[in-house]
């Protein structure tokens, strides 16, 4: 019934800088099923960013291959297929929230009428009803990023890739926000790939924990999570989450044994 | 209310070191005259008092000061004979006067728009030039800053010249003197602008697959309004000082430049200096009616606060 979406096999990615050549990713080889939520986690410079930036086409593998929908990144990217939700919502200054969802339909040359329904409905998706004719500096950070998500979600792209999306936020706003995203991903079944380095946020959203380290850039574990796909906050007191939870984290030790 | 009070502090400075400042300018031609009236004056002499200090003369005739502040060729003109000058030669005369300083406002001003139009204008391409090609910011950009290390005075009887030899007069010499000041600080304050969108910008239109002309219309030409409207503003005072500056080594017989030409040479120096502070008004409205502009139109777009 699964069907894979997006597969790297023997991803090679070395930047060259002028302290030489840094391997940013080394021999990766992951598959990624429709409907998954991914999530990438582990230390900064661990390659966890720009394996989500190689499969949008924004950088390039130096080796191997990577396929997203059986195409390259680069043809994927063409034909509109993921949304990308950055660290900063990024949301346009001089645009409302409505105009700023709006921002991707008129490049991608939607009708007038059905940008008005979409932005219409993703807004109501994320929770912002009414908020379309507010400017972005009359929101909070949390409500920003939720536009920002929305603004993703306005075309239709099956995949979503966000790079810790939550991660200026504060607990409080984030377990809300991780929450509203469980609710999306189940109501729009998209496939999410979705970078972080907190060990709870990874276990509690997602099906498929990939564990990396840094220096080369490498996965060092994926966990097919057992969680039930339809969780609430408490599960996080469960033996289950916590015994991933700890997998995750041993995952990470192992990764850092290499160093010094 | 405080801040007013400061603003009237500075104010009172300046203007009281400006009338202090007329004593010593002044007593040499003033005890000359008052010499020539019959009054004693000490030491005798213009020649004796040639070479003398002025703060000693001060000193020895302090009949004299009240004189300082009312000649009617002063070396430094008081703050009440320009302001008495610019109210007659403005409220008091007639538009159409050739003495009018209103009309040879209009005059230097049509040229400064002109000019400013022109420069606005060739900044903006040129900006858009030099952001979106990389051969056009190595050769054009060294140019436009090598453009502006030479003296204007320099160049702008030069410019006249050449403009008149292929028959090219009137109001477009002064222009184009005005365009060439004032090019410059938009094409920096827009190239700055048009660059402004960070990375994570240009990458989120990468997503989208986004066109070039796209990012430049939805992105960099928007981010780069506030960017625009301090150079206009820095350009508009350029303009300007082009604009005078253009009129003076034409002998023009109307403008502001003229004004002052014509008092340098007739020893007018209250005319000299409220046409003087008749250019210094003038950039103030033209910068405060950009101010103006720009706070509506960044209101419109949602960026001012």
């Amino acid at each position: 019934m699964k069907s894979t979406i997006i597969e790297a096999q023997n991803l090679n990615l070395t930047f060259q800088t002028n302290d030489g050549p840094v391997h940013a990713l080394k021999d990766v080889n992951l598959s990624i099923d429709k409907g998954d939520f991914v999530s990438f986690i582990g230390p900064s410079g661990c390659g966890k960013t720009t394996f989500l930036r190689v499969l949008a086409a924004l950088e390039h593998p130096t080796g191997g291959t990577v396929t997203v929908n059986g195409v390259s990144p680069d043809e994927a990217r063409m034909q509109r297929a993921y949304g990308y939700v950055f660290q900063a919502a990024g949301l346009y200054p001089w645009r409302t929230i409505a105009r700023n969802i709006k921002l991707p339909l008129e490049i991608m040359g939607y009708s007038r009428a059905d940008q008005d329904k979409r932005v219409e409905a993703v807004l109501k998706l994320v929770d912002l009803d009414g908020f379309g004719g507010k400017y972005p500096w009359q929101l909070s950070g949390g409500m920003q990023q939720r536009a920002s998500i929305a603004r993703a979600l306005a075309f239709d792209a099956d995949i979503l890739l966000m790079d810790e999306p939550f991660g200026a936020l504060d607990e409080i706003v984030r377990d809300h926000l991780n929450e509203q995203l469980l609710d999306l991903w189940a109501r729009t079944n998209k496939t999410i790939a979705f970078v972080t380095h907190s060990i709870p946020e990874a276990v509690f959203l997602s099906t498929k924990i990939v564990v990396m380290s840094p220096r080369p850039g490498r996965i060092t574990d994926v966990i097919e999570s057992p969680l039930p796909k339809d969780r609430s906050l408490d599960i996080r007191d469960t033996p289950e989450f916590l015994e991933i939870a700890h997998r995750v984290r041993e995952g990470l030790r192992a990764g850092h044994a290499y160093e010094d | 209310m405080r801040s007013l009070s400061a603003v009237l502090t500075v104010v009172a400075v300046i203007v009281s070191f400006w009338y202090a400042a007329c004593i010593p300018m002044n007593i040499k031609g003033v005890l000359t005259e008052a010499e020539r009236a019959g009054a004693v004056v000490v030491p005798e002499g213009a020649r004796e008092r040639r070479d003398l200090g002025t703060f000693g003369l001060v000193m020895g005739n302090q009949f004299a000061i009240p004189a300082t502040w009312a000649q009617e060729r002063p070396r430094l003109p008081a703050p009440h004979q320009v302001v008495v000058e610019l109210w007659q030669t403005t409220v008091m005369k007639k538009i159409t006067s050739k003495r009018s300083l209103v009309h040879h406002a209009w005059v230097t001003l049509s040229a400064t728009l002109l000019g400013f139009a022109i420069g606005t204008g060739l900044g903006v391409l040129l900006a858009v030039g030099i952001v979106h090609s990389k051969v056009m910011d190595m050769s054009v950009m060294p140019w436009a800053i090598v453009s502006q290390t030479i003296p204007i005075i320099a160049l702008a009887p030069m410019i006249i010249v050449v403009l008149y030899s292929i028959g090219v007069q009137g109001i477009i010499p002064k222009a184009v003197i005005s365009a060439y000041l004032s090019f410059f600080p938009v094409v920096v304050g827009m190239v700055k602008g048009l660059r402004s969108p960070d990375a994570m910008q240009l990458d989120l239109l990468r997503t989208y697959h986004a066109s070039r002309a796209q990012g430049f219309w939805k992105l960099r030409l928007p981010a780069s309004m506030p960017y625009l409207f301090a150079s206009l503003k820095i350009g508009i005072a350029a303009s300007l000082v082009g604009a005078i500056v253009g009129e003076l080594p034409t002998g023009a017989v109307a403008g502001l430049g003229a004004r002052l030409l014509a008092g340098s040479y007739y020893g007018q120096t209250v005319q000299i200096w409220s046409a003087l502070f008749a250019a210094a008004i003038l950039a103030g409205c033209l910068v405060g009616v950009l101010g103006l502009i720009e706070r509506v139109m960044l209101k419109r777009m949602g960026m001012a606060r």
